[in-house]
């Protein structure tokens, strides 16, 4: 079918007329350049200081969702406790995170799943109860609601409900890719964080970037003994290229990390958006003259309140940027937080920059989700409060 | 003490009334009981799905619209099914049914403003393509989770038997529900058709088994004698079908259809067993999971649309030249209709926020008025021409 032509009346045009393009005049709202951005490791000299690493690391330039690859193929060689399942798995999976693996590691421990998202999560807290490390994919977070029974009801509460037995369900990471691409409408964009964060006893996890992620995603395998959501914001799956240590290593879970220091407003994000947020911050800097710290929470729940906290004190503003809807979103937590324990230090109210409480209608996307104007309005209301 | 081993019991057989050469098997038979003109319209309708496929798969490798799903070899299923349903019934479809909406009247605008999400879109350009909608026929609008229509399917024809006892003057009328052999193996299936039996609903399930979930072969998908056996272990009349022998699909949905309307209402399963010719979707290369030469062959093999073809041909109602033309024309059609929709307007912007409630909520509206501010400070930033009344669409 490539080869098929079609008449003059459709032929090619220039740019794809379906997706929201920048406007022409933008300024702010430009295509984030993942080349030039300061958040990712462009080269290795960064990695092994922020990542506590020595010096002699090797590393790798990969995209997010090789990043992925290679923590899995890294926990798989590590531990043969480690499983690895879920739908079109066994191929290398839609996004391609677990390419390979099965060839390398068998069909016993890397294997395709019937299409039940509650089958593939119950599956995978029985397997942790019995001791194993079990991997399971979800395609889309968007299609994780069948097995919100058992990551509610069953995961977050085995080990209370066990008590004396000492049996529960760590060892267990639920990945799921998550966020909005542009297109992806109703049912390929959300980003239900919120909801799983509203429950106790289940990690939250969404790394920013591939060296985010495997060290965030080894963690969550290997160094808590608590299911973990581990969500990949999946338009970063081949855009966010940066260098990736070769070895084992992991970044602690509930920590957040302060990207930019800055003195007069915080701006608190987590995966994809903070990337808008970065430039934002340039511009913002540029054109207001203030200067602004950026933190990334990296764990949602449950989350770092010392390195908020320690922020807002300092810049006395403070804005939450996420993408899923700001109705009783991660925003809310942390804004209520901080006026409970940063009060008298304050400026400015906490703003929050997030998702309008809609769906994501296909042709609005743009509109709905945050962008790097709106988050500029925000710093820029912050300051002349 | 015995127990059943199910692989030393007799597989469910399939129904077929011509072969794959477009034979008919019973030769004293006329297929079906369908005038000619009514066959020909299926088969006009298969090559309009084929052909407005082709298209739009085309069209969203060149980026003209952001995604497509083709129904390659399983028009046969969608299109048979529904020539037995009335107007009156209605549609619960998964997202590979288009044969299902060509048939029961969906125009090519009403495709194209889907497909382009503008401001005819019934869906009011909120849905991915492929998520088609009706209001009259009722065909659901299409929703991406898969298996979610299945019980829905289900309450939905418990209203329509109500319905009818309330006021026996309603014409009788049945749900038809439609998914996938992956689908199948969601919770939502089990419990749809077995409260479908519990209460004697009138349902018709048709299971398109194509072979594939994505990239997972239904040997991983399920073991057992596929998805009918299951029908049977809810009590529930079942029948398996040859996928590509539309005269098979009909009859088998007309039977269907009448045995839901009996007794007061009762589900029925039907599987049609078929093969997805096609990669899932324009997001899929199928050919990382399966070769090359397993599609050819499929291809060459059997195909819903050549059988049928081979069937008016030995009939002496179609040719070579009617094929060519009328291919011709339903491309010119589709092409037309594909620049008109594609150049209209999309929706207004307030669409973006209406819908979520029966009425904007107060939260909503100011919502909307922060974001026109925000649209007023930074014109420069936001392309607004191609929405219907720009800004004050908000």
């Amino acid at each position: 079918m490539a080869s098929l032509r079609l008449p003059r009346l459709i032929r090619p045009s220039g740019r794809r007329l379906y997706s929201g393009a920048a406007s022409p005049s933008s300024r702010l709202n430009l295509p984030i350049d993942y080349k030039t951005t300061p958040l990712l490791h462009h080269t290795s000299s960064t990695l092994s200081e922020s990542l506590e690493l020595p010096g002699s690391t090797t590393s790798k330039s990969m995209n997010l969702y090789q990043a992925i690859n290679s923590a899995l193929r890294t926990a798989l060689a590590k531990s043969e406790k480690v499983m690895l399942f879920g739908e079109d798995v066994a191929f290398g999976g839609v996004f391609r995170c677990s390419m390979d693996l099965q060839t390398e590691f068998g069909s016993e421990r890397v294997f395709n799943t019937p299409l039940t998202e509650q089958g593939i999560v119950g599956f995978a807290i029985g397997a942790a109860a019995q001791g194993m490390k079990p991997v399971a994919e979800i395609q889309f977070a968007d299609y994780v609601f069948p097995a919100f029974d058992q990551i509610v009801n069953e995961a977050a509460k085995f080990r209370y409900r066990e008590g004396a037995t000492g049996v529960h369900a760590g060892g267990m990471v639920v990945r799921m890719p998550c966020g909005a691409v542009g297109h992806g409408a109703l049912y390929h964009s959300q980003s239900p964080e919120a909801l799983f964060a509203h429950v106790p006893g289940v990690q939250v996890v969404v790394p920013r970037s591939p060296s985010q992620a495997k060290g965030l995603l080894l963690a969550s395998i290997f160094e808590h003994n608590n299911p973990v959501i581990f969500m990949e914001p999946k338009c970063l799956y081949r855009a966010a290229v940066e260098h990736v240590p070769n070895e084992y290593y992991t970044i602690p879970l509930s920590k957040a990390e302060i990207l930019k220091p800055g003195n007069d407003v915080t701006l608190i994000s987590y995966g994809q958006p903070l990337y808008l947020c970065s430039a934002a911050i340039a511009a913002a800097e540029k054109a207001l003259g203030v200067s602004v710290e950026l933190i990334d929470l990296r764990t949602i729940y449950p989350w770092d309140r010392q390195t908020v906290l320690d922020s807002v004190k300092k810049t006395g503003r403070a804005i939450v940027v996420h993408e899923s809807m700001i109705n009783y979103g991660v925003g809310a937590e942390v804004a209520a937080t901080i006026q409970d324990q940063a009060f008298l230090r304050l400026e400015a109210p906490v703003k929050r920059v997030a998702g309008w409480s809609t769906h994501t209608g296909l042709q609005y996307e743009k509109f709905i989700l945050p962008d790097v104007a709106r988050i500029y309005d925000a710093i820029k209301q912050s300051i002349e409060y | 003490m015995t127990f059943i081993n199910p692989s030393e019991t007799t597989n469910i057989p399939t129904y077929r009334v011509m072969d794959s050469d477009g034979v008919l098997l019973d030769k004293n038979r006329k297929p079906s009981g369908v005038s000619n003109e009514e066959i020909l319209t299926w088969y006009k309708n298969m090559l309009t799905v084929s052909v407005m496929d082709v298209i739009m798969f085309e069209a969203q490798r060149q980026g003209r619209l952001s995604f497509y799903m083709v129904s390659a070899g399983e028009e046969g299923i969608s299109v048979g099914s529904a020539a037995a349903l009335t107007p009156d019934d209605v549609v619960f479809a998964q997202y590979r049914e288009t044969g299902v909406f060509q048939q029961r009247g969906f125009t090519l605008k009403d495709f194209m403003s889907q497909l382009f999400a503008n401001c005819h879109d019934n869906g009011r350009g909120r849905n991915m393509p492929v998520h088609y909608g009706s209001n009259y026929p009722r065909m659901h609008t299409i929703s991406s989770p898969l298996a979610t229509q299945i019980p829905q399917a289900s309450g939905a024809a418990y209203a329509l038997k109500l319905e009818s006892l309330q006021n026996p003057d309603t014409p009788p009328r049945i749900v038809a529900c439609y998914f996938g052999e992956g689908a199948a193996s969601e919770g939502d299936f089990h419990a749809g058709l077995n409260i479908a039996a519990t209460r004697s609903c009138p349902v018709v399930f048709i299971c398109r088994n194509n072979g594939y979930a994505i990239s997972t072969p239904t040997l991983e998908q399920y073991r057992g004698d596929g998805i009918a056996s299951r029908g049977v272990g809810y009590g529930i009349d079942t029948i398996r079908v040859d996928g590509n022998d539309i005269f098979a699909v009909y009859e088998a949905m007309r039977e269907a259809r009448r045995i839901a309307l009996s007794d007061g209402g009762k589900p029925v399963l039907i599987e049609a067993m078929s093969y997805r010719v096609s990669h899932h979707s324009t997001s899929d290369d199928s050919f990382a999971y399966r070769a090359r030469v397993e599609v050819e062959d499929w291809k060459r093999r059997d195909n819903p649309i050549i059988r049928l073809r081979k069937w008016l041909e030995n009939e002496g109602l179609w040719d070579e030249d009617t094929e060519r033309t009328t291919r011709e024309q339903l491309r010119k059609e589709v092409l037309k209709e594909f620049g008109e929709a594609e150049r209209e307007k999309k929706p207004p912007l307030r669409e973006a926020f209406e819908g979520v409630y029966e009425e904007l909520t107060e939260e909503a509206q100011e919502q909307m008025k922060e974001l026109k501010r925000i649209l007023e400070t930074y014109p420069e930033e936001y392309d607004l021409r191609q929405f219907k009344d720009g800004i004050n669409g908000l």
